[in-house]
């Protein structure tokens, strides 16, 4: 076989898809199934009078209503849900039950759960539940929960979850600040966002008729978290578990938590010993699927008189939500490490303080802390360089680590070390692509002309945390777990292969990614591999698809089986050739004697040979299956630099994108026509993020925009085009040289689409504006200036 | 009531409740599930199937306002197509799921049917489109994964083999 990585190769997962024969979760049906529907709190913090369930129970085809005090007696769960990620020794973690017991702490938590043994039957009795809520006061913004007067959980005394900070060298940013000759301060608001994959979360729970035994459908991104999990919480021996991620209908963070949902379906499966499914509706989704960003950044900046910068300072207010939910805590410390963005900035002082509020929890949604941190460099990059009196481009080009050089190793002021960077082929590629020269010129002429259509350009260099994590890392983040990742490769009797991979996709391509790797390993038909995932029964071991991991983590281990597969079959075709090990090469699947060509035999036909058993050397166990658990030495940083173009209608405030540049860098491809992809839909999203959407709670915690009616994900309408090019700095952390593309495109998109915004409106005296972009937002900065340049 | 649809060629009677959306028939009563949900307000278009040869999203269509009608699924697409004399290829796809493999216009594959369904009778309507008509055309669709850019690539490319 020819190389095949690096290829377009068109993805085997297209098939079943296109015809709608893949099995989603609500596709699924089990005999005997129980539809759950959920008596979601209708109040953003209210106390709990009383149930009234009798008309529910009534209706046909209800079951059983149950109450949180109820399933509470009935001991169905061990522990509320888990937060794995305590990032302090002190951090507050209210009990998060999955069902409210006398409380209920943000619309959407659940009050009770309905029984029926039809879809609509649970949604209808669901509403014929009467709950006599006594109205506390709410905790509806970040702001208020900072200003501590309203307290989110009636028994805390302050709403304060944490304060964690980072600060490696305090004094060095004390004397940075004192002897800069510019500083700059700026106050960034990161909305709360709706991931809102277009498959709703859904999950069922199907008891084994004996034994004890459950199988768990879930739309889920982490099977294997999720089995650990409930068996921390429910107490069902994890032998008893096995979850199953059928197709996944896309996830960005949005499927990786531990709902109450998923709780409910198994311990109630469990104990009645019927099958018990849920699938949610969107509207459902804004009060109970988890939201990502909601964060205050207070950020400030040091520099010289050049604007080269030496000093970072960054404080973070970031909203937990009701609850902490699997890794709430930890966002923003993903974001921490990542505020110096692609800059040598010598010294870093971040702090942040967690609050709750009586709002949807938040949780990763896609890039998790980093987009935000990416947004509050690059948009003070563009602050800065007004005051210097430079372009956003040079103000970049004379603080690149490197002055925009390759280099490896690099260490941040974070302390985190950079695998490698090139940062200037980026930059200079992406505004050549964009034509700055004419872009400029443009602008200057519909300046001078007084046009009522403004033009504005954007740029964001971007650095980001890909590849999560090794593992000693996490652990020094107090993280609850590792981040290694296992796969294992099978040469069958046959000589097909089989691969298993503990990372699990859901819209990814991994099914044609690890063929691929295969292929080029081992120099077989990527058709002849299949690969197994999503399933803790045919995948036991897994850490699963979040963080732009499963290349730089699972595809390696991948990498890494396939090598041990190769080092065995190369013992069992010497033995078979009568030579020394040593003197078999390998080549394109073939293993031959060097100058005897006439001894050759292909990797496929030693499966049998393996499986077979009658000749192989001395003491060899029999077959080629061969397990890597792959626990990556540091993370992988991919990069780029994004250019947005934007035309402002002065008049109605209307912001249109015209064109989006991108250039990144995610170190070797496995497969372009996949990163391509990953890199539109991440881009769209952050655009999303800078001109669309945000999750809009009045003051009581009530969501005013719960469904896709006004939650305004962008529709291809809204969207132009995009160029995409890449640089290639391979990464040093692992053997494939590759770095992780599923989030790049998010992390750089809102930045560079408001930088545009704002420099589309600095004749108006406008510096900066909060996302989104809305019309009424920027006709209002225009208009607050007295409208004239 | 009994509700009677001639589905993908196969006529069906069916007595169904008279709330039951057409989306659900399809789904759960018909077990052709390859018709997704994707919201509850008819916004995101994961539903939308062909009703007397046009685009409806299913959702917001009753099941009892189907009886009596032509209804084609993404199961059925390519065989309609064919029967059609449209040329369905080695994989035996209408030519729109073809391209949305060649352009790679799908990732996690769930708005995928929708789009497919919109982009064909939205071609039907508009065999030449302009890359901004054929935007306009699939507004009614969302698609959280691809961005939309190899949609319209995919759609386009099919109406310039079309023409």
């Amino acid at each position: 076989m020819s190389a095949v990585m690096g290829t377009k190769m068109l993805r085997k997962e297209d098939p079943a898809l296109l015809v709608g024969e893949n099995k989603f979760i609500d596709d699924i049906h089990a005999p005997g199934e129980l539809w759950m529907g959920m008596v979601r709190s209708t109040m953003g913090h209210a106390k709990i009078n009383s149930i009234d369930t009798s008309e529910a129970e009534a209706m046909p085809g209800v079951t059983a209503v149950y109450t949180g005090a109820q399933l509470a007696d009935m001991g169905l769960w061990i522990a509320p849900l888990p937060c794995a990620w305590p990032v302090t020794e002190d951090m507050v973690n209210p009990a998060h039950n999955p069902v409210c017991i006398d409380e209920a702490k943000h619309v959407g938590d659940i009050v009770a759960v309905v029984l029926c043994n039809d879809r609509y039957g649970a949604a209808d009795a669901a509403e014929k539940v009467i709950v006599d809520y006594e109205p506390l006061p709410a905790v509806g913004s970040l702001e208020a929960a900072v200003a501590n007067e309203v307290m989110a959980h009636s028994d805390l005394e302050s709403n304060k979850a944490f304060h964690w900070p980072l600060i490696p060298d305090p004094e060095g940013t004390e004397k940075a600040f004192a002897e800069a000759a510019h500083t700059v301060k700026a106050k960034f608001i990161q909305q709360r966002l709706i991931p809102s994959p277009m498959e709703p979360r859904g999950c069922m729970a199907i008891p084994s008729p004996v034994g004890g035994d459950i199988t768990f459908y879930s739309a889920t991104q982490v099977p294997h978290i999720l089995k650990v999990m409930i068996a921390a919480t429910t107490g069902i021996p994890e032998s008893k578990l096995r979850v199953i991620a059928p197709a996944v209908g896309g996830g960005f963070g949005g499927k990786l938590n531990v709902d109450p949902d998923a709780i409910l379906s198994v311990t109630l499966a469990n104990h009645l010993g019927v099958p018990v499914r849920w699938t949610e509706t969107r509207t459902e989704a804004a009060g109970s699927s988890h939201q990502g960003r909601g964060q205050i950044q207070h950020m400030e900046v040091a520099a010289d008189e050049n604007g080269k910068i030496s000093s970072v300072r960054v404080h973070l207010d970031a909203d937990m939500g009701a609850y902490m939910m699997l890794i709430t805590p930890g966002v923003a410390l993903l974001g921490s490490f990542l505020y110096t963005g692609v800059y040598d900035i010598p010294n870093l002082a971040f702090t942040c303080d967690g609050y709750f509020t009586n709002m949807t929890p938040t949780d990763a949604y896609r890039g998790a802390g980093r987009p935000e941190a990416s947004y509050a460099i690059e948009r003070i990059m563009d602050i800065l360089a007004g005051e210097v009196g430079i372009t956003p481009e040079e103000i970049r080009a004379r603080n690149y680590i490197n002055g925009g050089e390759a280099f490896e190793n690099h260490e941040a002021a974070s302390t985190l070390v950079f695998d490698s960077g090139h940062y200037r082929p980026a930059h200079d590629r992406a505004l050549e692509m964009a034509k700055m020269d004419e872009l400029r010129a443009e602008q200057a002429r519909r300046r001078d002309a007084g046009e009522t259509k403004q033009l504005g350009m954007g740029m964001c260099s971007y650095v980001e945390i890909c590849g999560l994590a090794p593992s000693r890392a996490l652990g020094g983040l107090n993280y609850g777990a590792g981040g290694w990742e296992h796969a294992t490769v099978r040469m069958l009797p046959t000589g097909k292969i089989e691969v298993v991979s503990g990372s699990t996709p859901h819209g990814q391509g991994h099914e044609t990614a690890w063929s691929m790797i295969i292929a080029d390993k081992m120099g077989v038909d990527p058709n002849d591999v299949e690969v197994l995932h999503s399933d803790t029964a045919k995948s036991p071991l897994g850490l699963d698809t979040y963080g732009s991991r499963s290349l730089a983590v699972g595809g390696v281990a991948i990498a890494m089986a396939a090598d041990k597969v190769i080092e065995k079959a190369k013992l069992i075709a010497a033995h078979q050739f009568e030579a020394a090990p040593e003197d078999v090469q390998f080549e394109a699947g073939a293993f031959s004697v060097a100058g005897t060509p006439s001894k050759s035999v292909h990797i496929q036909e030693l499966g049998f040979a393996a499986f077979a058993a009658h000749d192989l050397p001395d003491g060899m166990e029999p077959n080629l299956n061969e397990q890597v658990s792959f626990d990556p030495p540091n993370f992988a940083f991919p990069f780029g630099t994004h250019v947005a173009v934007v035309e402002v209608d002065t008049e109605t405030g209307g912001v249109e994108l015209l064109d989006y540049i991108a250039v990144d860098d995610c170190g070797h491809q496995v497969n372009p026509m996949i990163v391509e992809g990953q890199l539109h839909g991440g881009i769209v999203q952050g655009v999303a993020q800078a001109l669309f959407e945000e999750a809009v709670y009045d003051e009581d915690g009530n969501i005013n925009n719960p469904s896709f009616m006004d939650y305004l994900v962008p529709s291809a309408m809204e969207v132009p085009n995009m160029q995409l090019d890449y640089t290639v700095t391979p990464s040093t952390t692992n053997p494939l040289g590759v770095k992780g593309a599923g989030e790049a495109g998010t992390i750089g998109s809102a930045a560079a689409v408001m930088n545009a915004v704002c420099d589309a409106l600095s004749p108006y005296g406008v510096t900066d504006m909060d996302m989104p972009a809305t019309p009424k937002r920027v006709w209002e900065a225009i208009n607050s200036q007295g409208g004239a340049a | 009531m009994d509700v009677s649809v001639t589905v993908n060629g196969t006529t069906h009677t069916h007595d169904v409740e008279p709330r039951t959306l057409l989306v659900h028939h399809l789904r759960d009563g018909l077990g052709l599930t390859g018709t997704n949900v994707g919201c509850d307000t008819s916004s995101c278009g994961a539903c939308t199937v062909h009703m007397g040869g046009e685009s409806v999203k299913s959702c917001t269509v009753l099941a009892v306002q189907a009886d009596g009608t032509d209804i084609t699924t993404i199961e059925g697409l390519a065989a309609v197509a064919e029967a059609e004399g449209i040329a369905t290829g080695d994989q035996g796809w209408h030519p729109m799921q073809e391209a949305f493999q060649q352009c790679h216009a799908l990732q996690c594959g769930y708005c995928t049917p929708g789009m497919v369904m919109a982009a064909t009778s939205f071609l039907k309507e508009n065999p030449n489109p302009t890359e901004d008509e054929v935007r306009e055309g699939l507004e009614g669709n969302l698609c959280r994964c691809t961005g939309y850019h190899n949609i319209v690539k995919a759609v386009a490319s099919v109406a310039g083999g079309a023409s």
